[in-house]
């Protein structure tokens, strides 16, 4: 892929960290960390890999994203919005009462959404089925499923990881957003989950680990798992938490908790974005 | 003498035809398939079918997926792991979106027997009673069950339903009506009403003949659906007969006779007595002996018959 697109897709996760840091502080609620260190791997997803139609969310020609990780929902929101699933304007309405935009994706309100998650662990599983069902249907769509590292620590993540390399799903591509920060702390000192790739391949699935910020990678990345058949393929992806905001960056203090008003103009100052409040 | 047909069986055999009529159609199992009966519809359609092992949790969350890329997939293992063991499951990736998932449980109640208390579901309906977008249904026998299968798969959205292990007395006709959410007076009767699902209809239908011989009239309602209740059916049967008599294999607690207590309560208070399994675990032991050792054989019922209509009568 030649470097100017990369450039377009650069500046449009960053249009999309500026939409995640805005959505957030009107909400006053949410997760920073995790959607800041998921979105150039979203923004890969929606704006170069996959097949589909923001005019028709239930095209049937589409390839399908599961946010296992949902507690990032405000990542997948802006990429929905800047694709136009739904006004821009809808992302300012963010966990507020009578908003289709939850606190963690609906697939009942929301158009672009496929199926519930934030319950973490439950998403692999969901990706499964809907390999499995575009399999039986004959259909060359692809499953994206983007789980985060302290997911791994949910067992019914390796049920599911079993599954799909029981069942050769090669119609699967996961990504691990392994930012190395939970709730309470480095994932290493809660639980460690480590090592991620050779879990996975002992479960019969195609690793690739990659810097997960380098957007070159992952385009080229996901390109590759596209023609790998016969196993499902895992992206190990090594980001930063909170990434492209410097005072949130590995903090996991920032997990759950949106910027404040003091803190915005200062987030939208290190996205490159001037601010008039 | 009824015909006597495990529920289970009559699944494994609607399960398959209804595989023949809708490619649509694909079920999972947890390693159960010979005892859920799932069986006969993985030997017809082998590449509908889909083993996930020992593993209850992804098995659910693999067929909302598979539901919500537009299949109707039908979830198979013992009650007290569909229900007990994947509950969040059920909850986050197949109620709370509206999944067109049937999760169809066997092996409920104690009448599972030997197992023991470990495999004895006695408060799946319960749980999936409080799960909101869940429809609840516990057949009668094996004909109502092969209309209830036909009834969930024509239905979009999640439905659980309850079947036994063992073989249990006919009660419906082949061509009787059924309809999710509707009840059916199967015996009139003016002086109380047993309002019964799953086996303890059958139960219930003899109890009602011991009372006639001592002069009590006894109506009958089965009701197969739990939710959404019959409201109107159990209205009426307040209305006219002024007491009644819940029963069920399942605790008291929550089940059939909490769902008809609460209903009543606040809409046509009645003298009201629950037969059921009361707030324990199950044990190991036959089945016909277990039904005995809880209470749940047609002498008790009619005992409790008795009882709510000298309370009635005060």
């Amino acid at each position: 892929m030649d470097s100017e697109k990369i450039t377009v897709l650069q500046e449009t996760a960053r249009q999309l960290r500026v939409d995640i840091v805005k959505a957030l502080h009107s909400s006053q609620s949410g997760h920073t960390g995790g959607s800041l260190s998921a979105i150039d791997m979203v923004t890969a997803l929606y704006f170069h890999t996959m097949r589909h139609n923001p005019a028709e969310p239930k095209w049937e020609g589409r390839d399908r994203f599961v946010l296992c990780k949902g507690h990032a929902a405000p990542a997948l929101y802006v990429a929905l919005a800047h694709a136009g699933y739904f006004p821009k304007e809808d992302l300012m309405m963010l966990r507020r009462l009578g908003s289709h935009l939850q606190g963690h994706p609906d697939s009942k309100g929301t158009p672009g959404v496929e199926v519930c998650t934030g319950s973490l662990g439950q998403g692999l599983s969901m990706a499964n089925g809907m390999a499995l069902a575009l399999r039986l249907d004959g259909s060359a769509s692809r499953v994206y499923a983007l789980l985060g590292d302290g997911e791994l620590q949910e067992g019914q993540v390796w049920e599911a990881a079993m599954a799909a390399g029981h069942y050769k799903l090669d119609n699967l591509c996961a990504l691990v957003d392994v930012n190395r920060l939970q709730i309470d702390g480095e994932v290493a000192k809660v639980m460690d989950v480590e090592p991620v790739t050779d879990k996975f391949r002992a479960f019969g699935w195609n690793v690739i680990d990659i810097d997960g910020h380098d957007m070159a990678a992952i385009v080229a990345t996901l390109d590759q798992a596209a023609s790998v058949k016969g196993k499902p393929t895992v992206i190990v992806a090594r980001t930063v938490k909170g990434k492209g905001v410097s005072f949130f960056e590995n903090k996991a203090s920032y997990h759950g908790v949106p910027p404040s008003d003091e803190e915005l103009p200062k987030a939208l100052e290190c996205l490159g974005e001037q601010c008039y409040l | 003498m009824s015909t006597m047909i495990a529920t289970r069986d009559a699944y494994g055999q609607t399960l398959a035809e209804l595989g023949e009529e809708n490619k649509s159609i694909v079920v999972l199992d947890a390693d159960l398939s010979g005892s859920t009966k799932t069986s006969v519809f993985a030997k017809k359609f082998p590449e509908r079918f889909f083993n996930m092992g020992i593993a209850e949790a992804n098995m659910v969350g693999t067929a909302a997926g598979l539901a919500a890329a537009g299949k109707i997939p039908f979830v198979s293992t013992f009650a007290i792991f569909a229900v007990g063991r994947a509950w969040e499951q059920v909850r986050q990736s197949v109620a709370y979106p509206k999944a067109n998932v049937k999760i169809v449980a066997t092996h409920g109640g104690v009448t599972v027997g030997e197992d023991g208390g470990s495999h004895q579901s006695v408060e799946d309906i319960a749980i999936m009673r409080a799960v909101p977008n869940m429809t609840v249904i516990v057949p009668a026998d094996g004909p109502e069950t092969a209309k209830a299968i036909r009834a969930a798969a024509a239905y979009n959205g999640p439905v659980y339903v309850r079947l036994g292990r063992n073989k249990v007395p006919t009660v419906f006709a082949d061509d009787a009506p059924f309809a999710i959410g509707k009840g059916s007076q199967i015996v009139d009767g003016t002086d109380l009403t047993f309002v019964t699902t799953g086996l303890m209809t059958a139960q219930a239908k003899a109890a009602a003949d011991i009372l006639k011989a001592e002069g009590i009239s006894a109506r009958v309602v089965h009701l197969a659906t739990i939710k959404p209740l019959d409201c109107e059916i159990l209205l009426k049967a307040a209305r006219e007969t002024g007491a009644i008599v819940t029963a069920e294999e399942h605790s008291i607690v929550g089940g059939l006779g909490g769902a008809v207590a609460e209903f009543l309560s606040e809409n046509c208070p009645a003298p009201l007595k629950r037969v059921g399994v009361h707030d324990r675990f199950g044990l190991s032991g036959k089945a016909e002996e277990l039904l005995k050792y809880f209470g749940l054989m047609p002498a008790d019922l009619a005992e409790a018959g008795r009882e709510i209509v000298r309370k009635k009568r005060g």
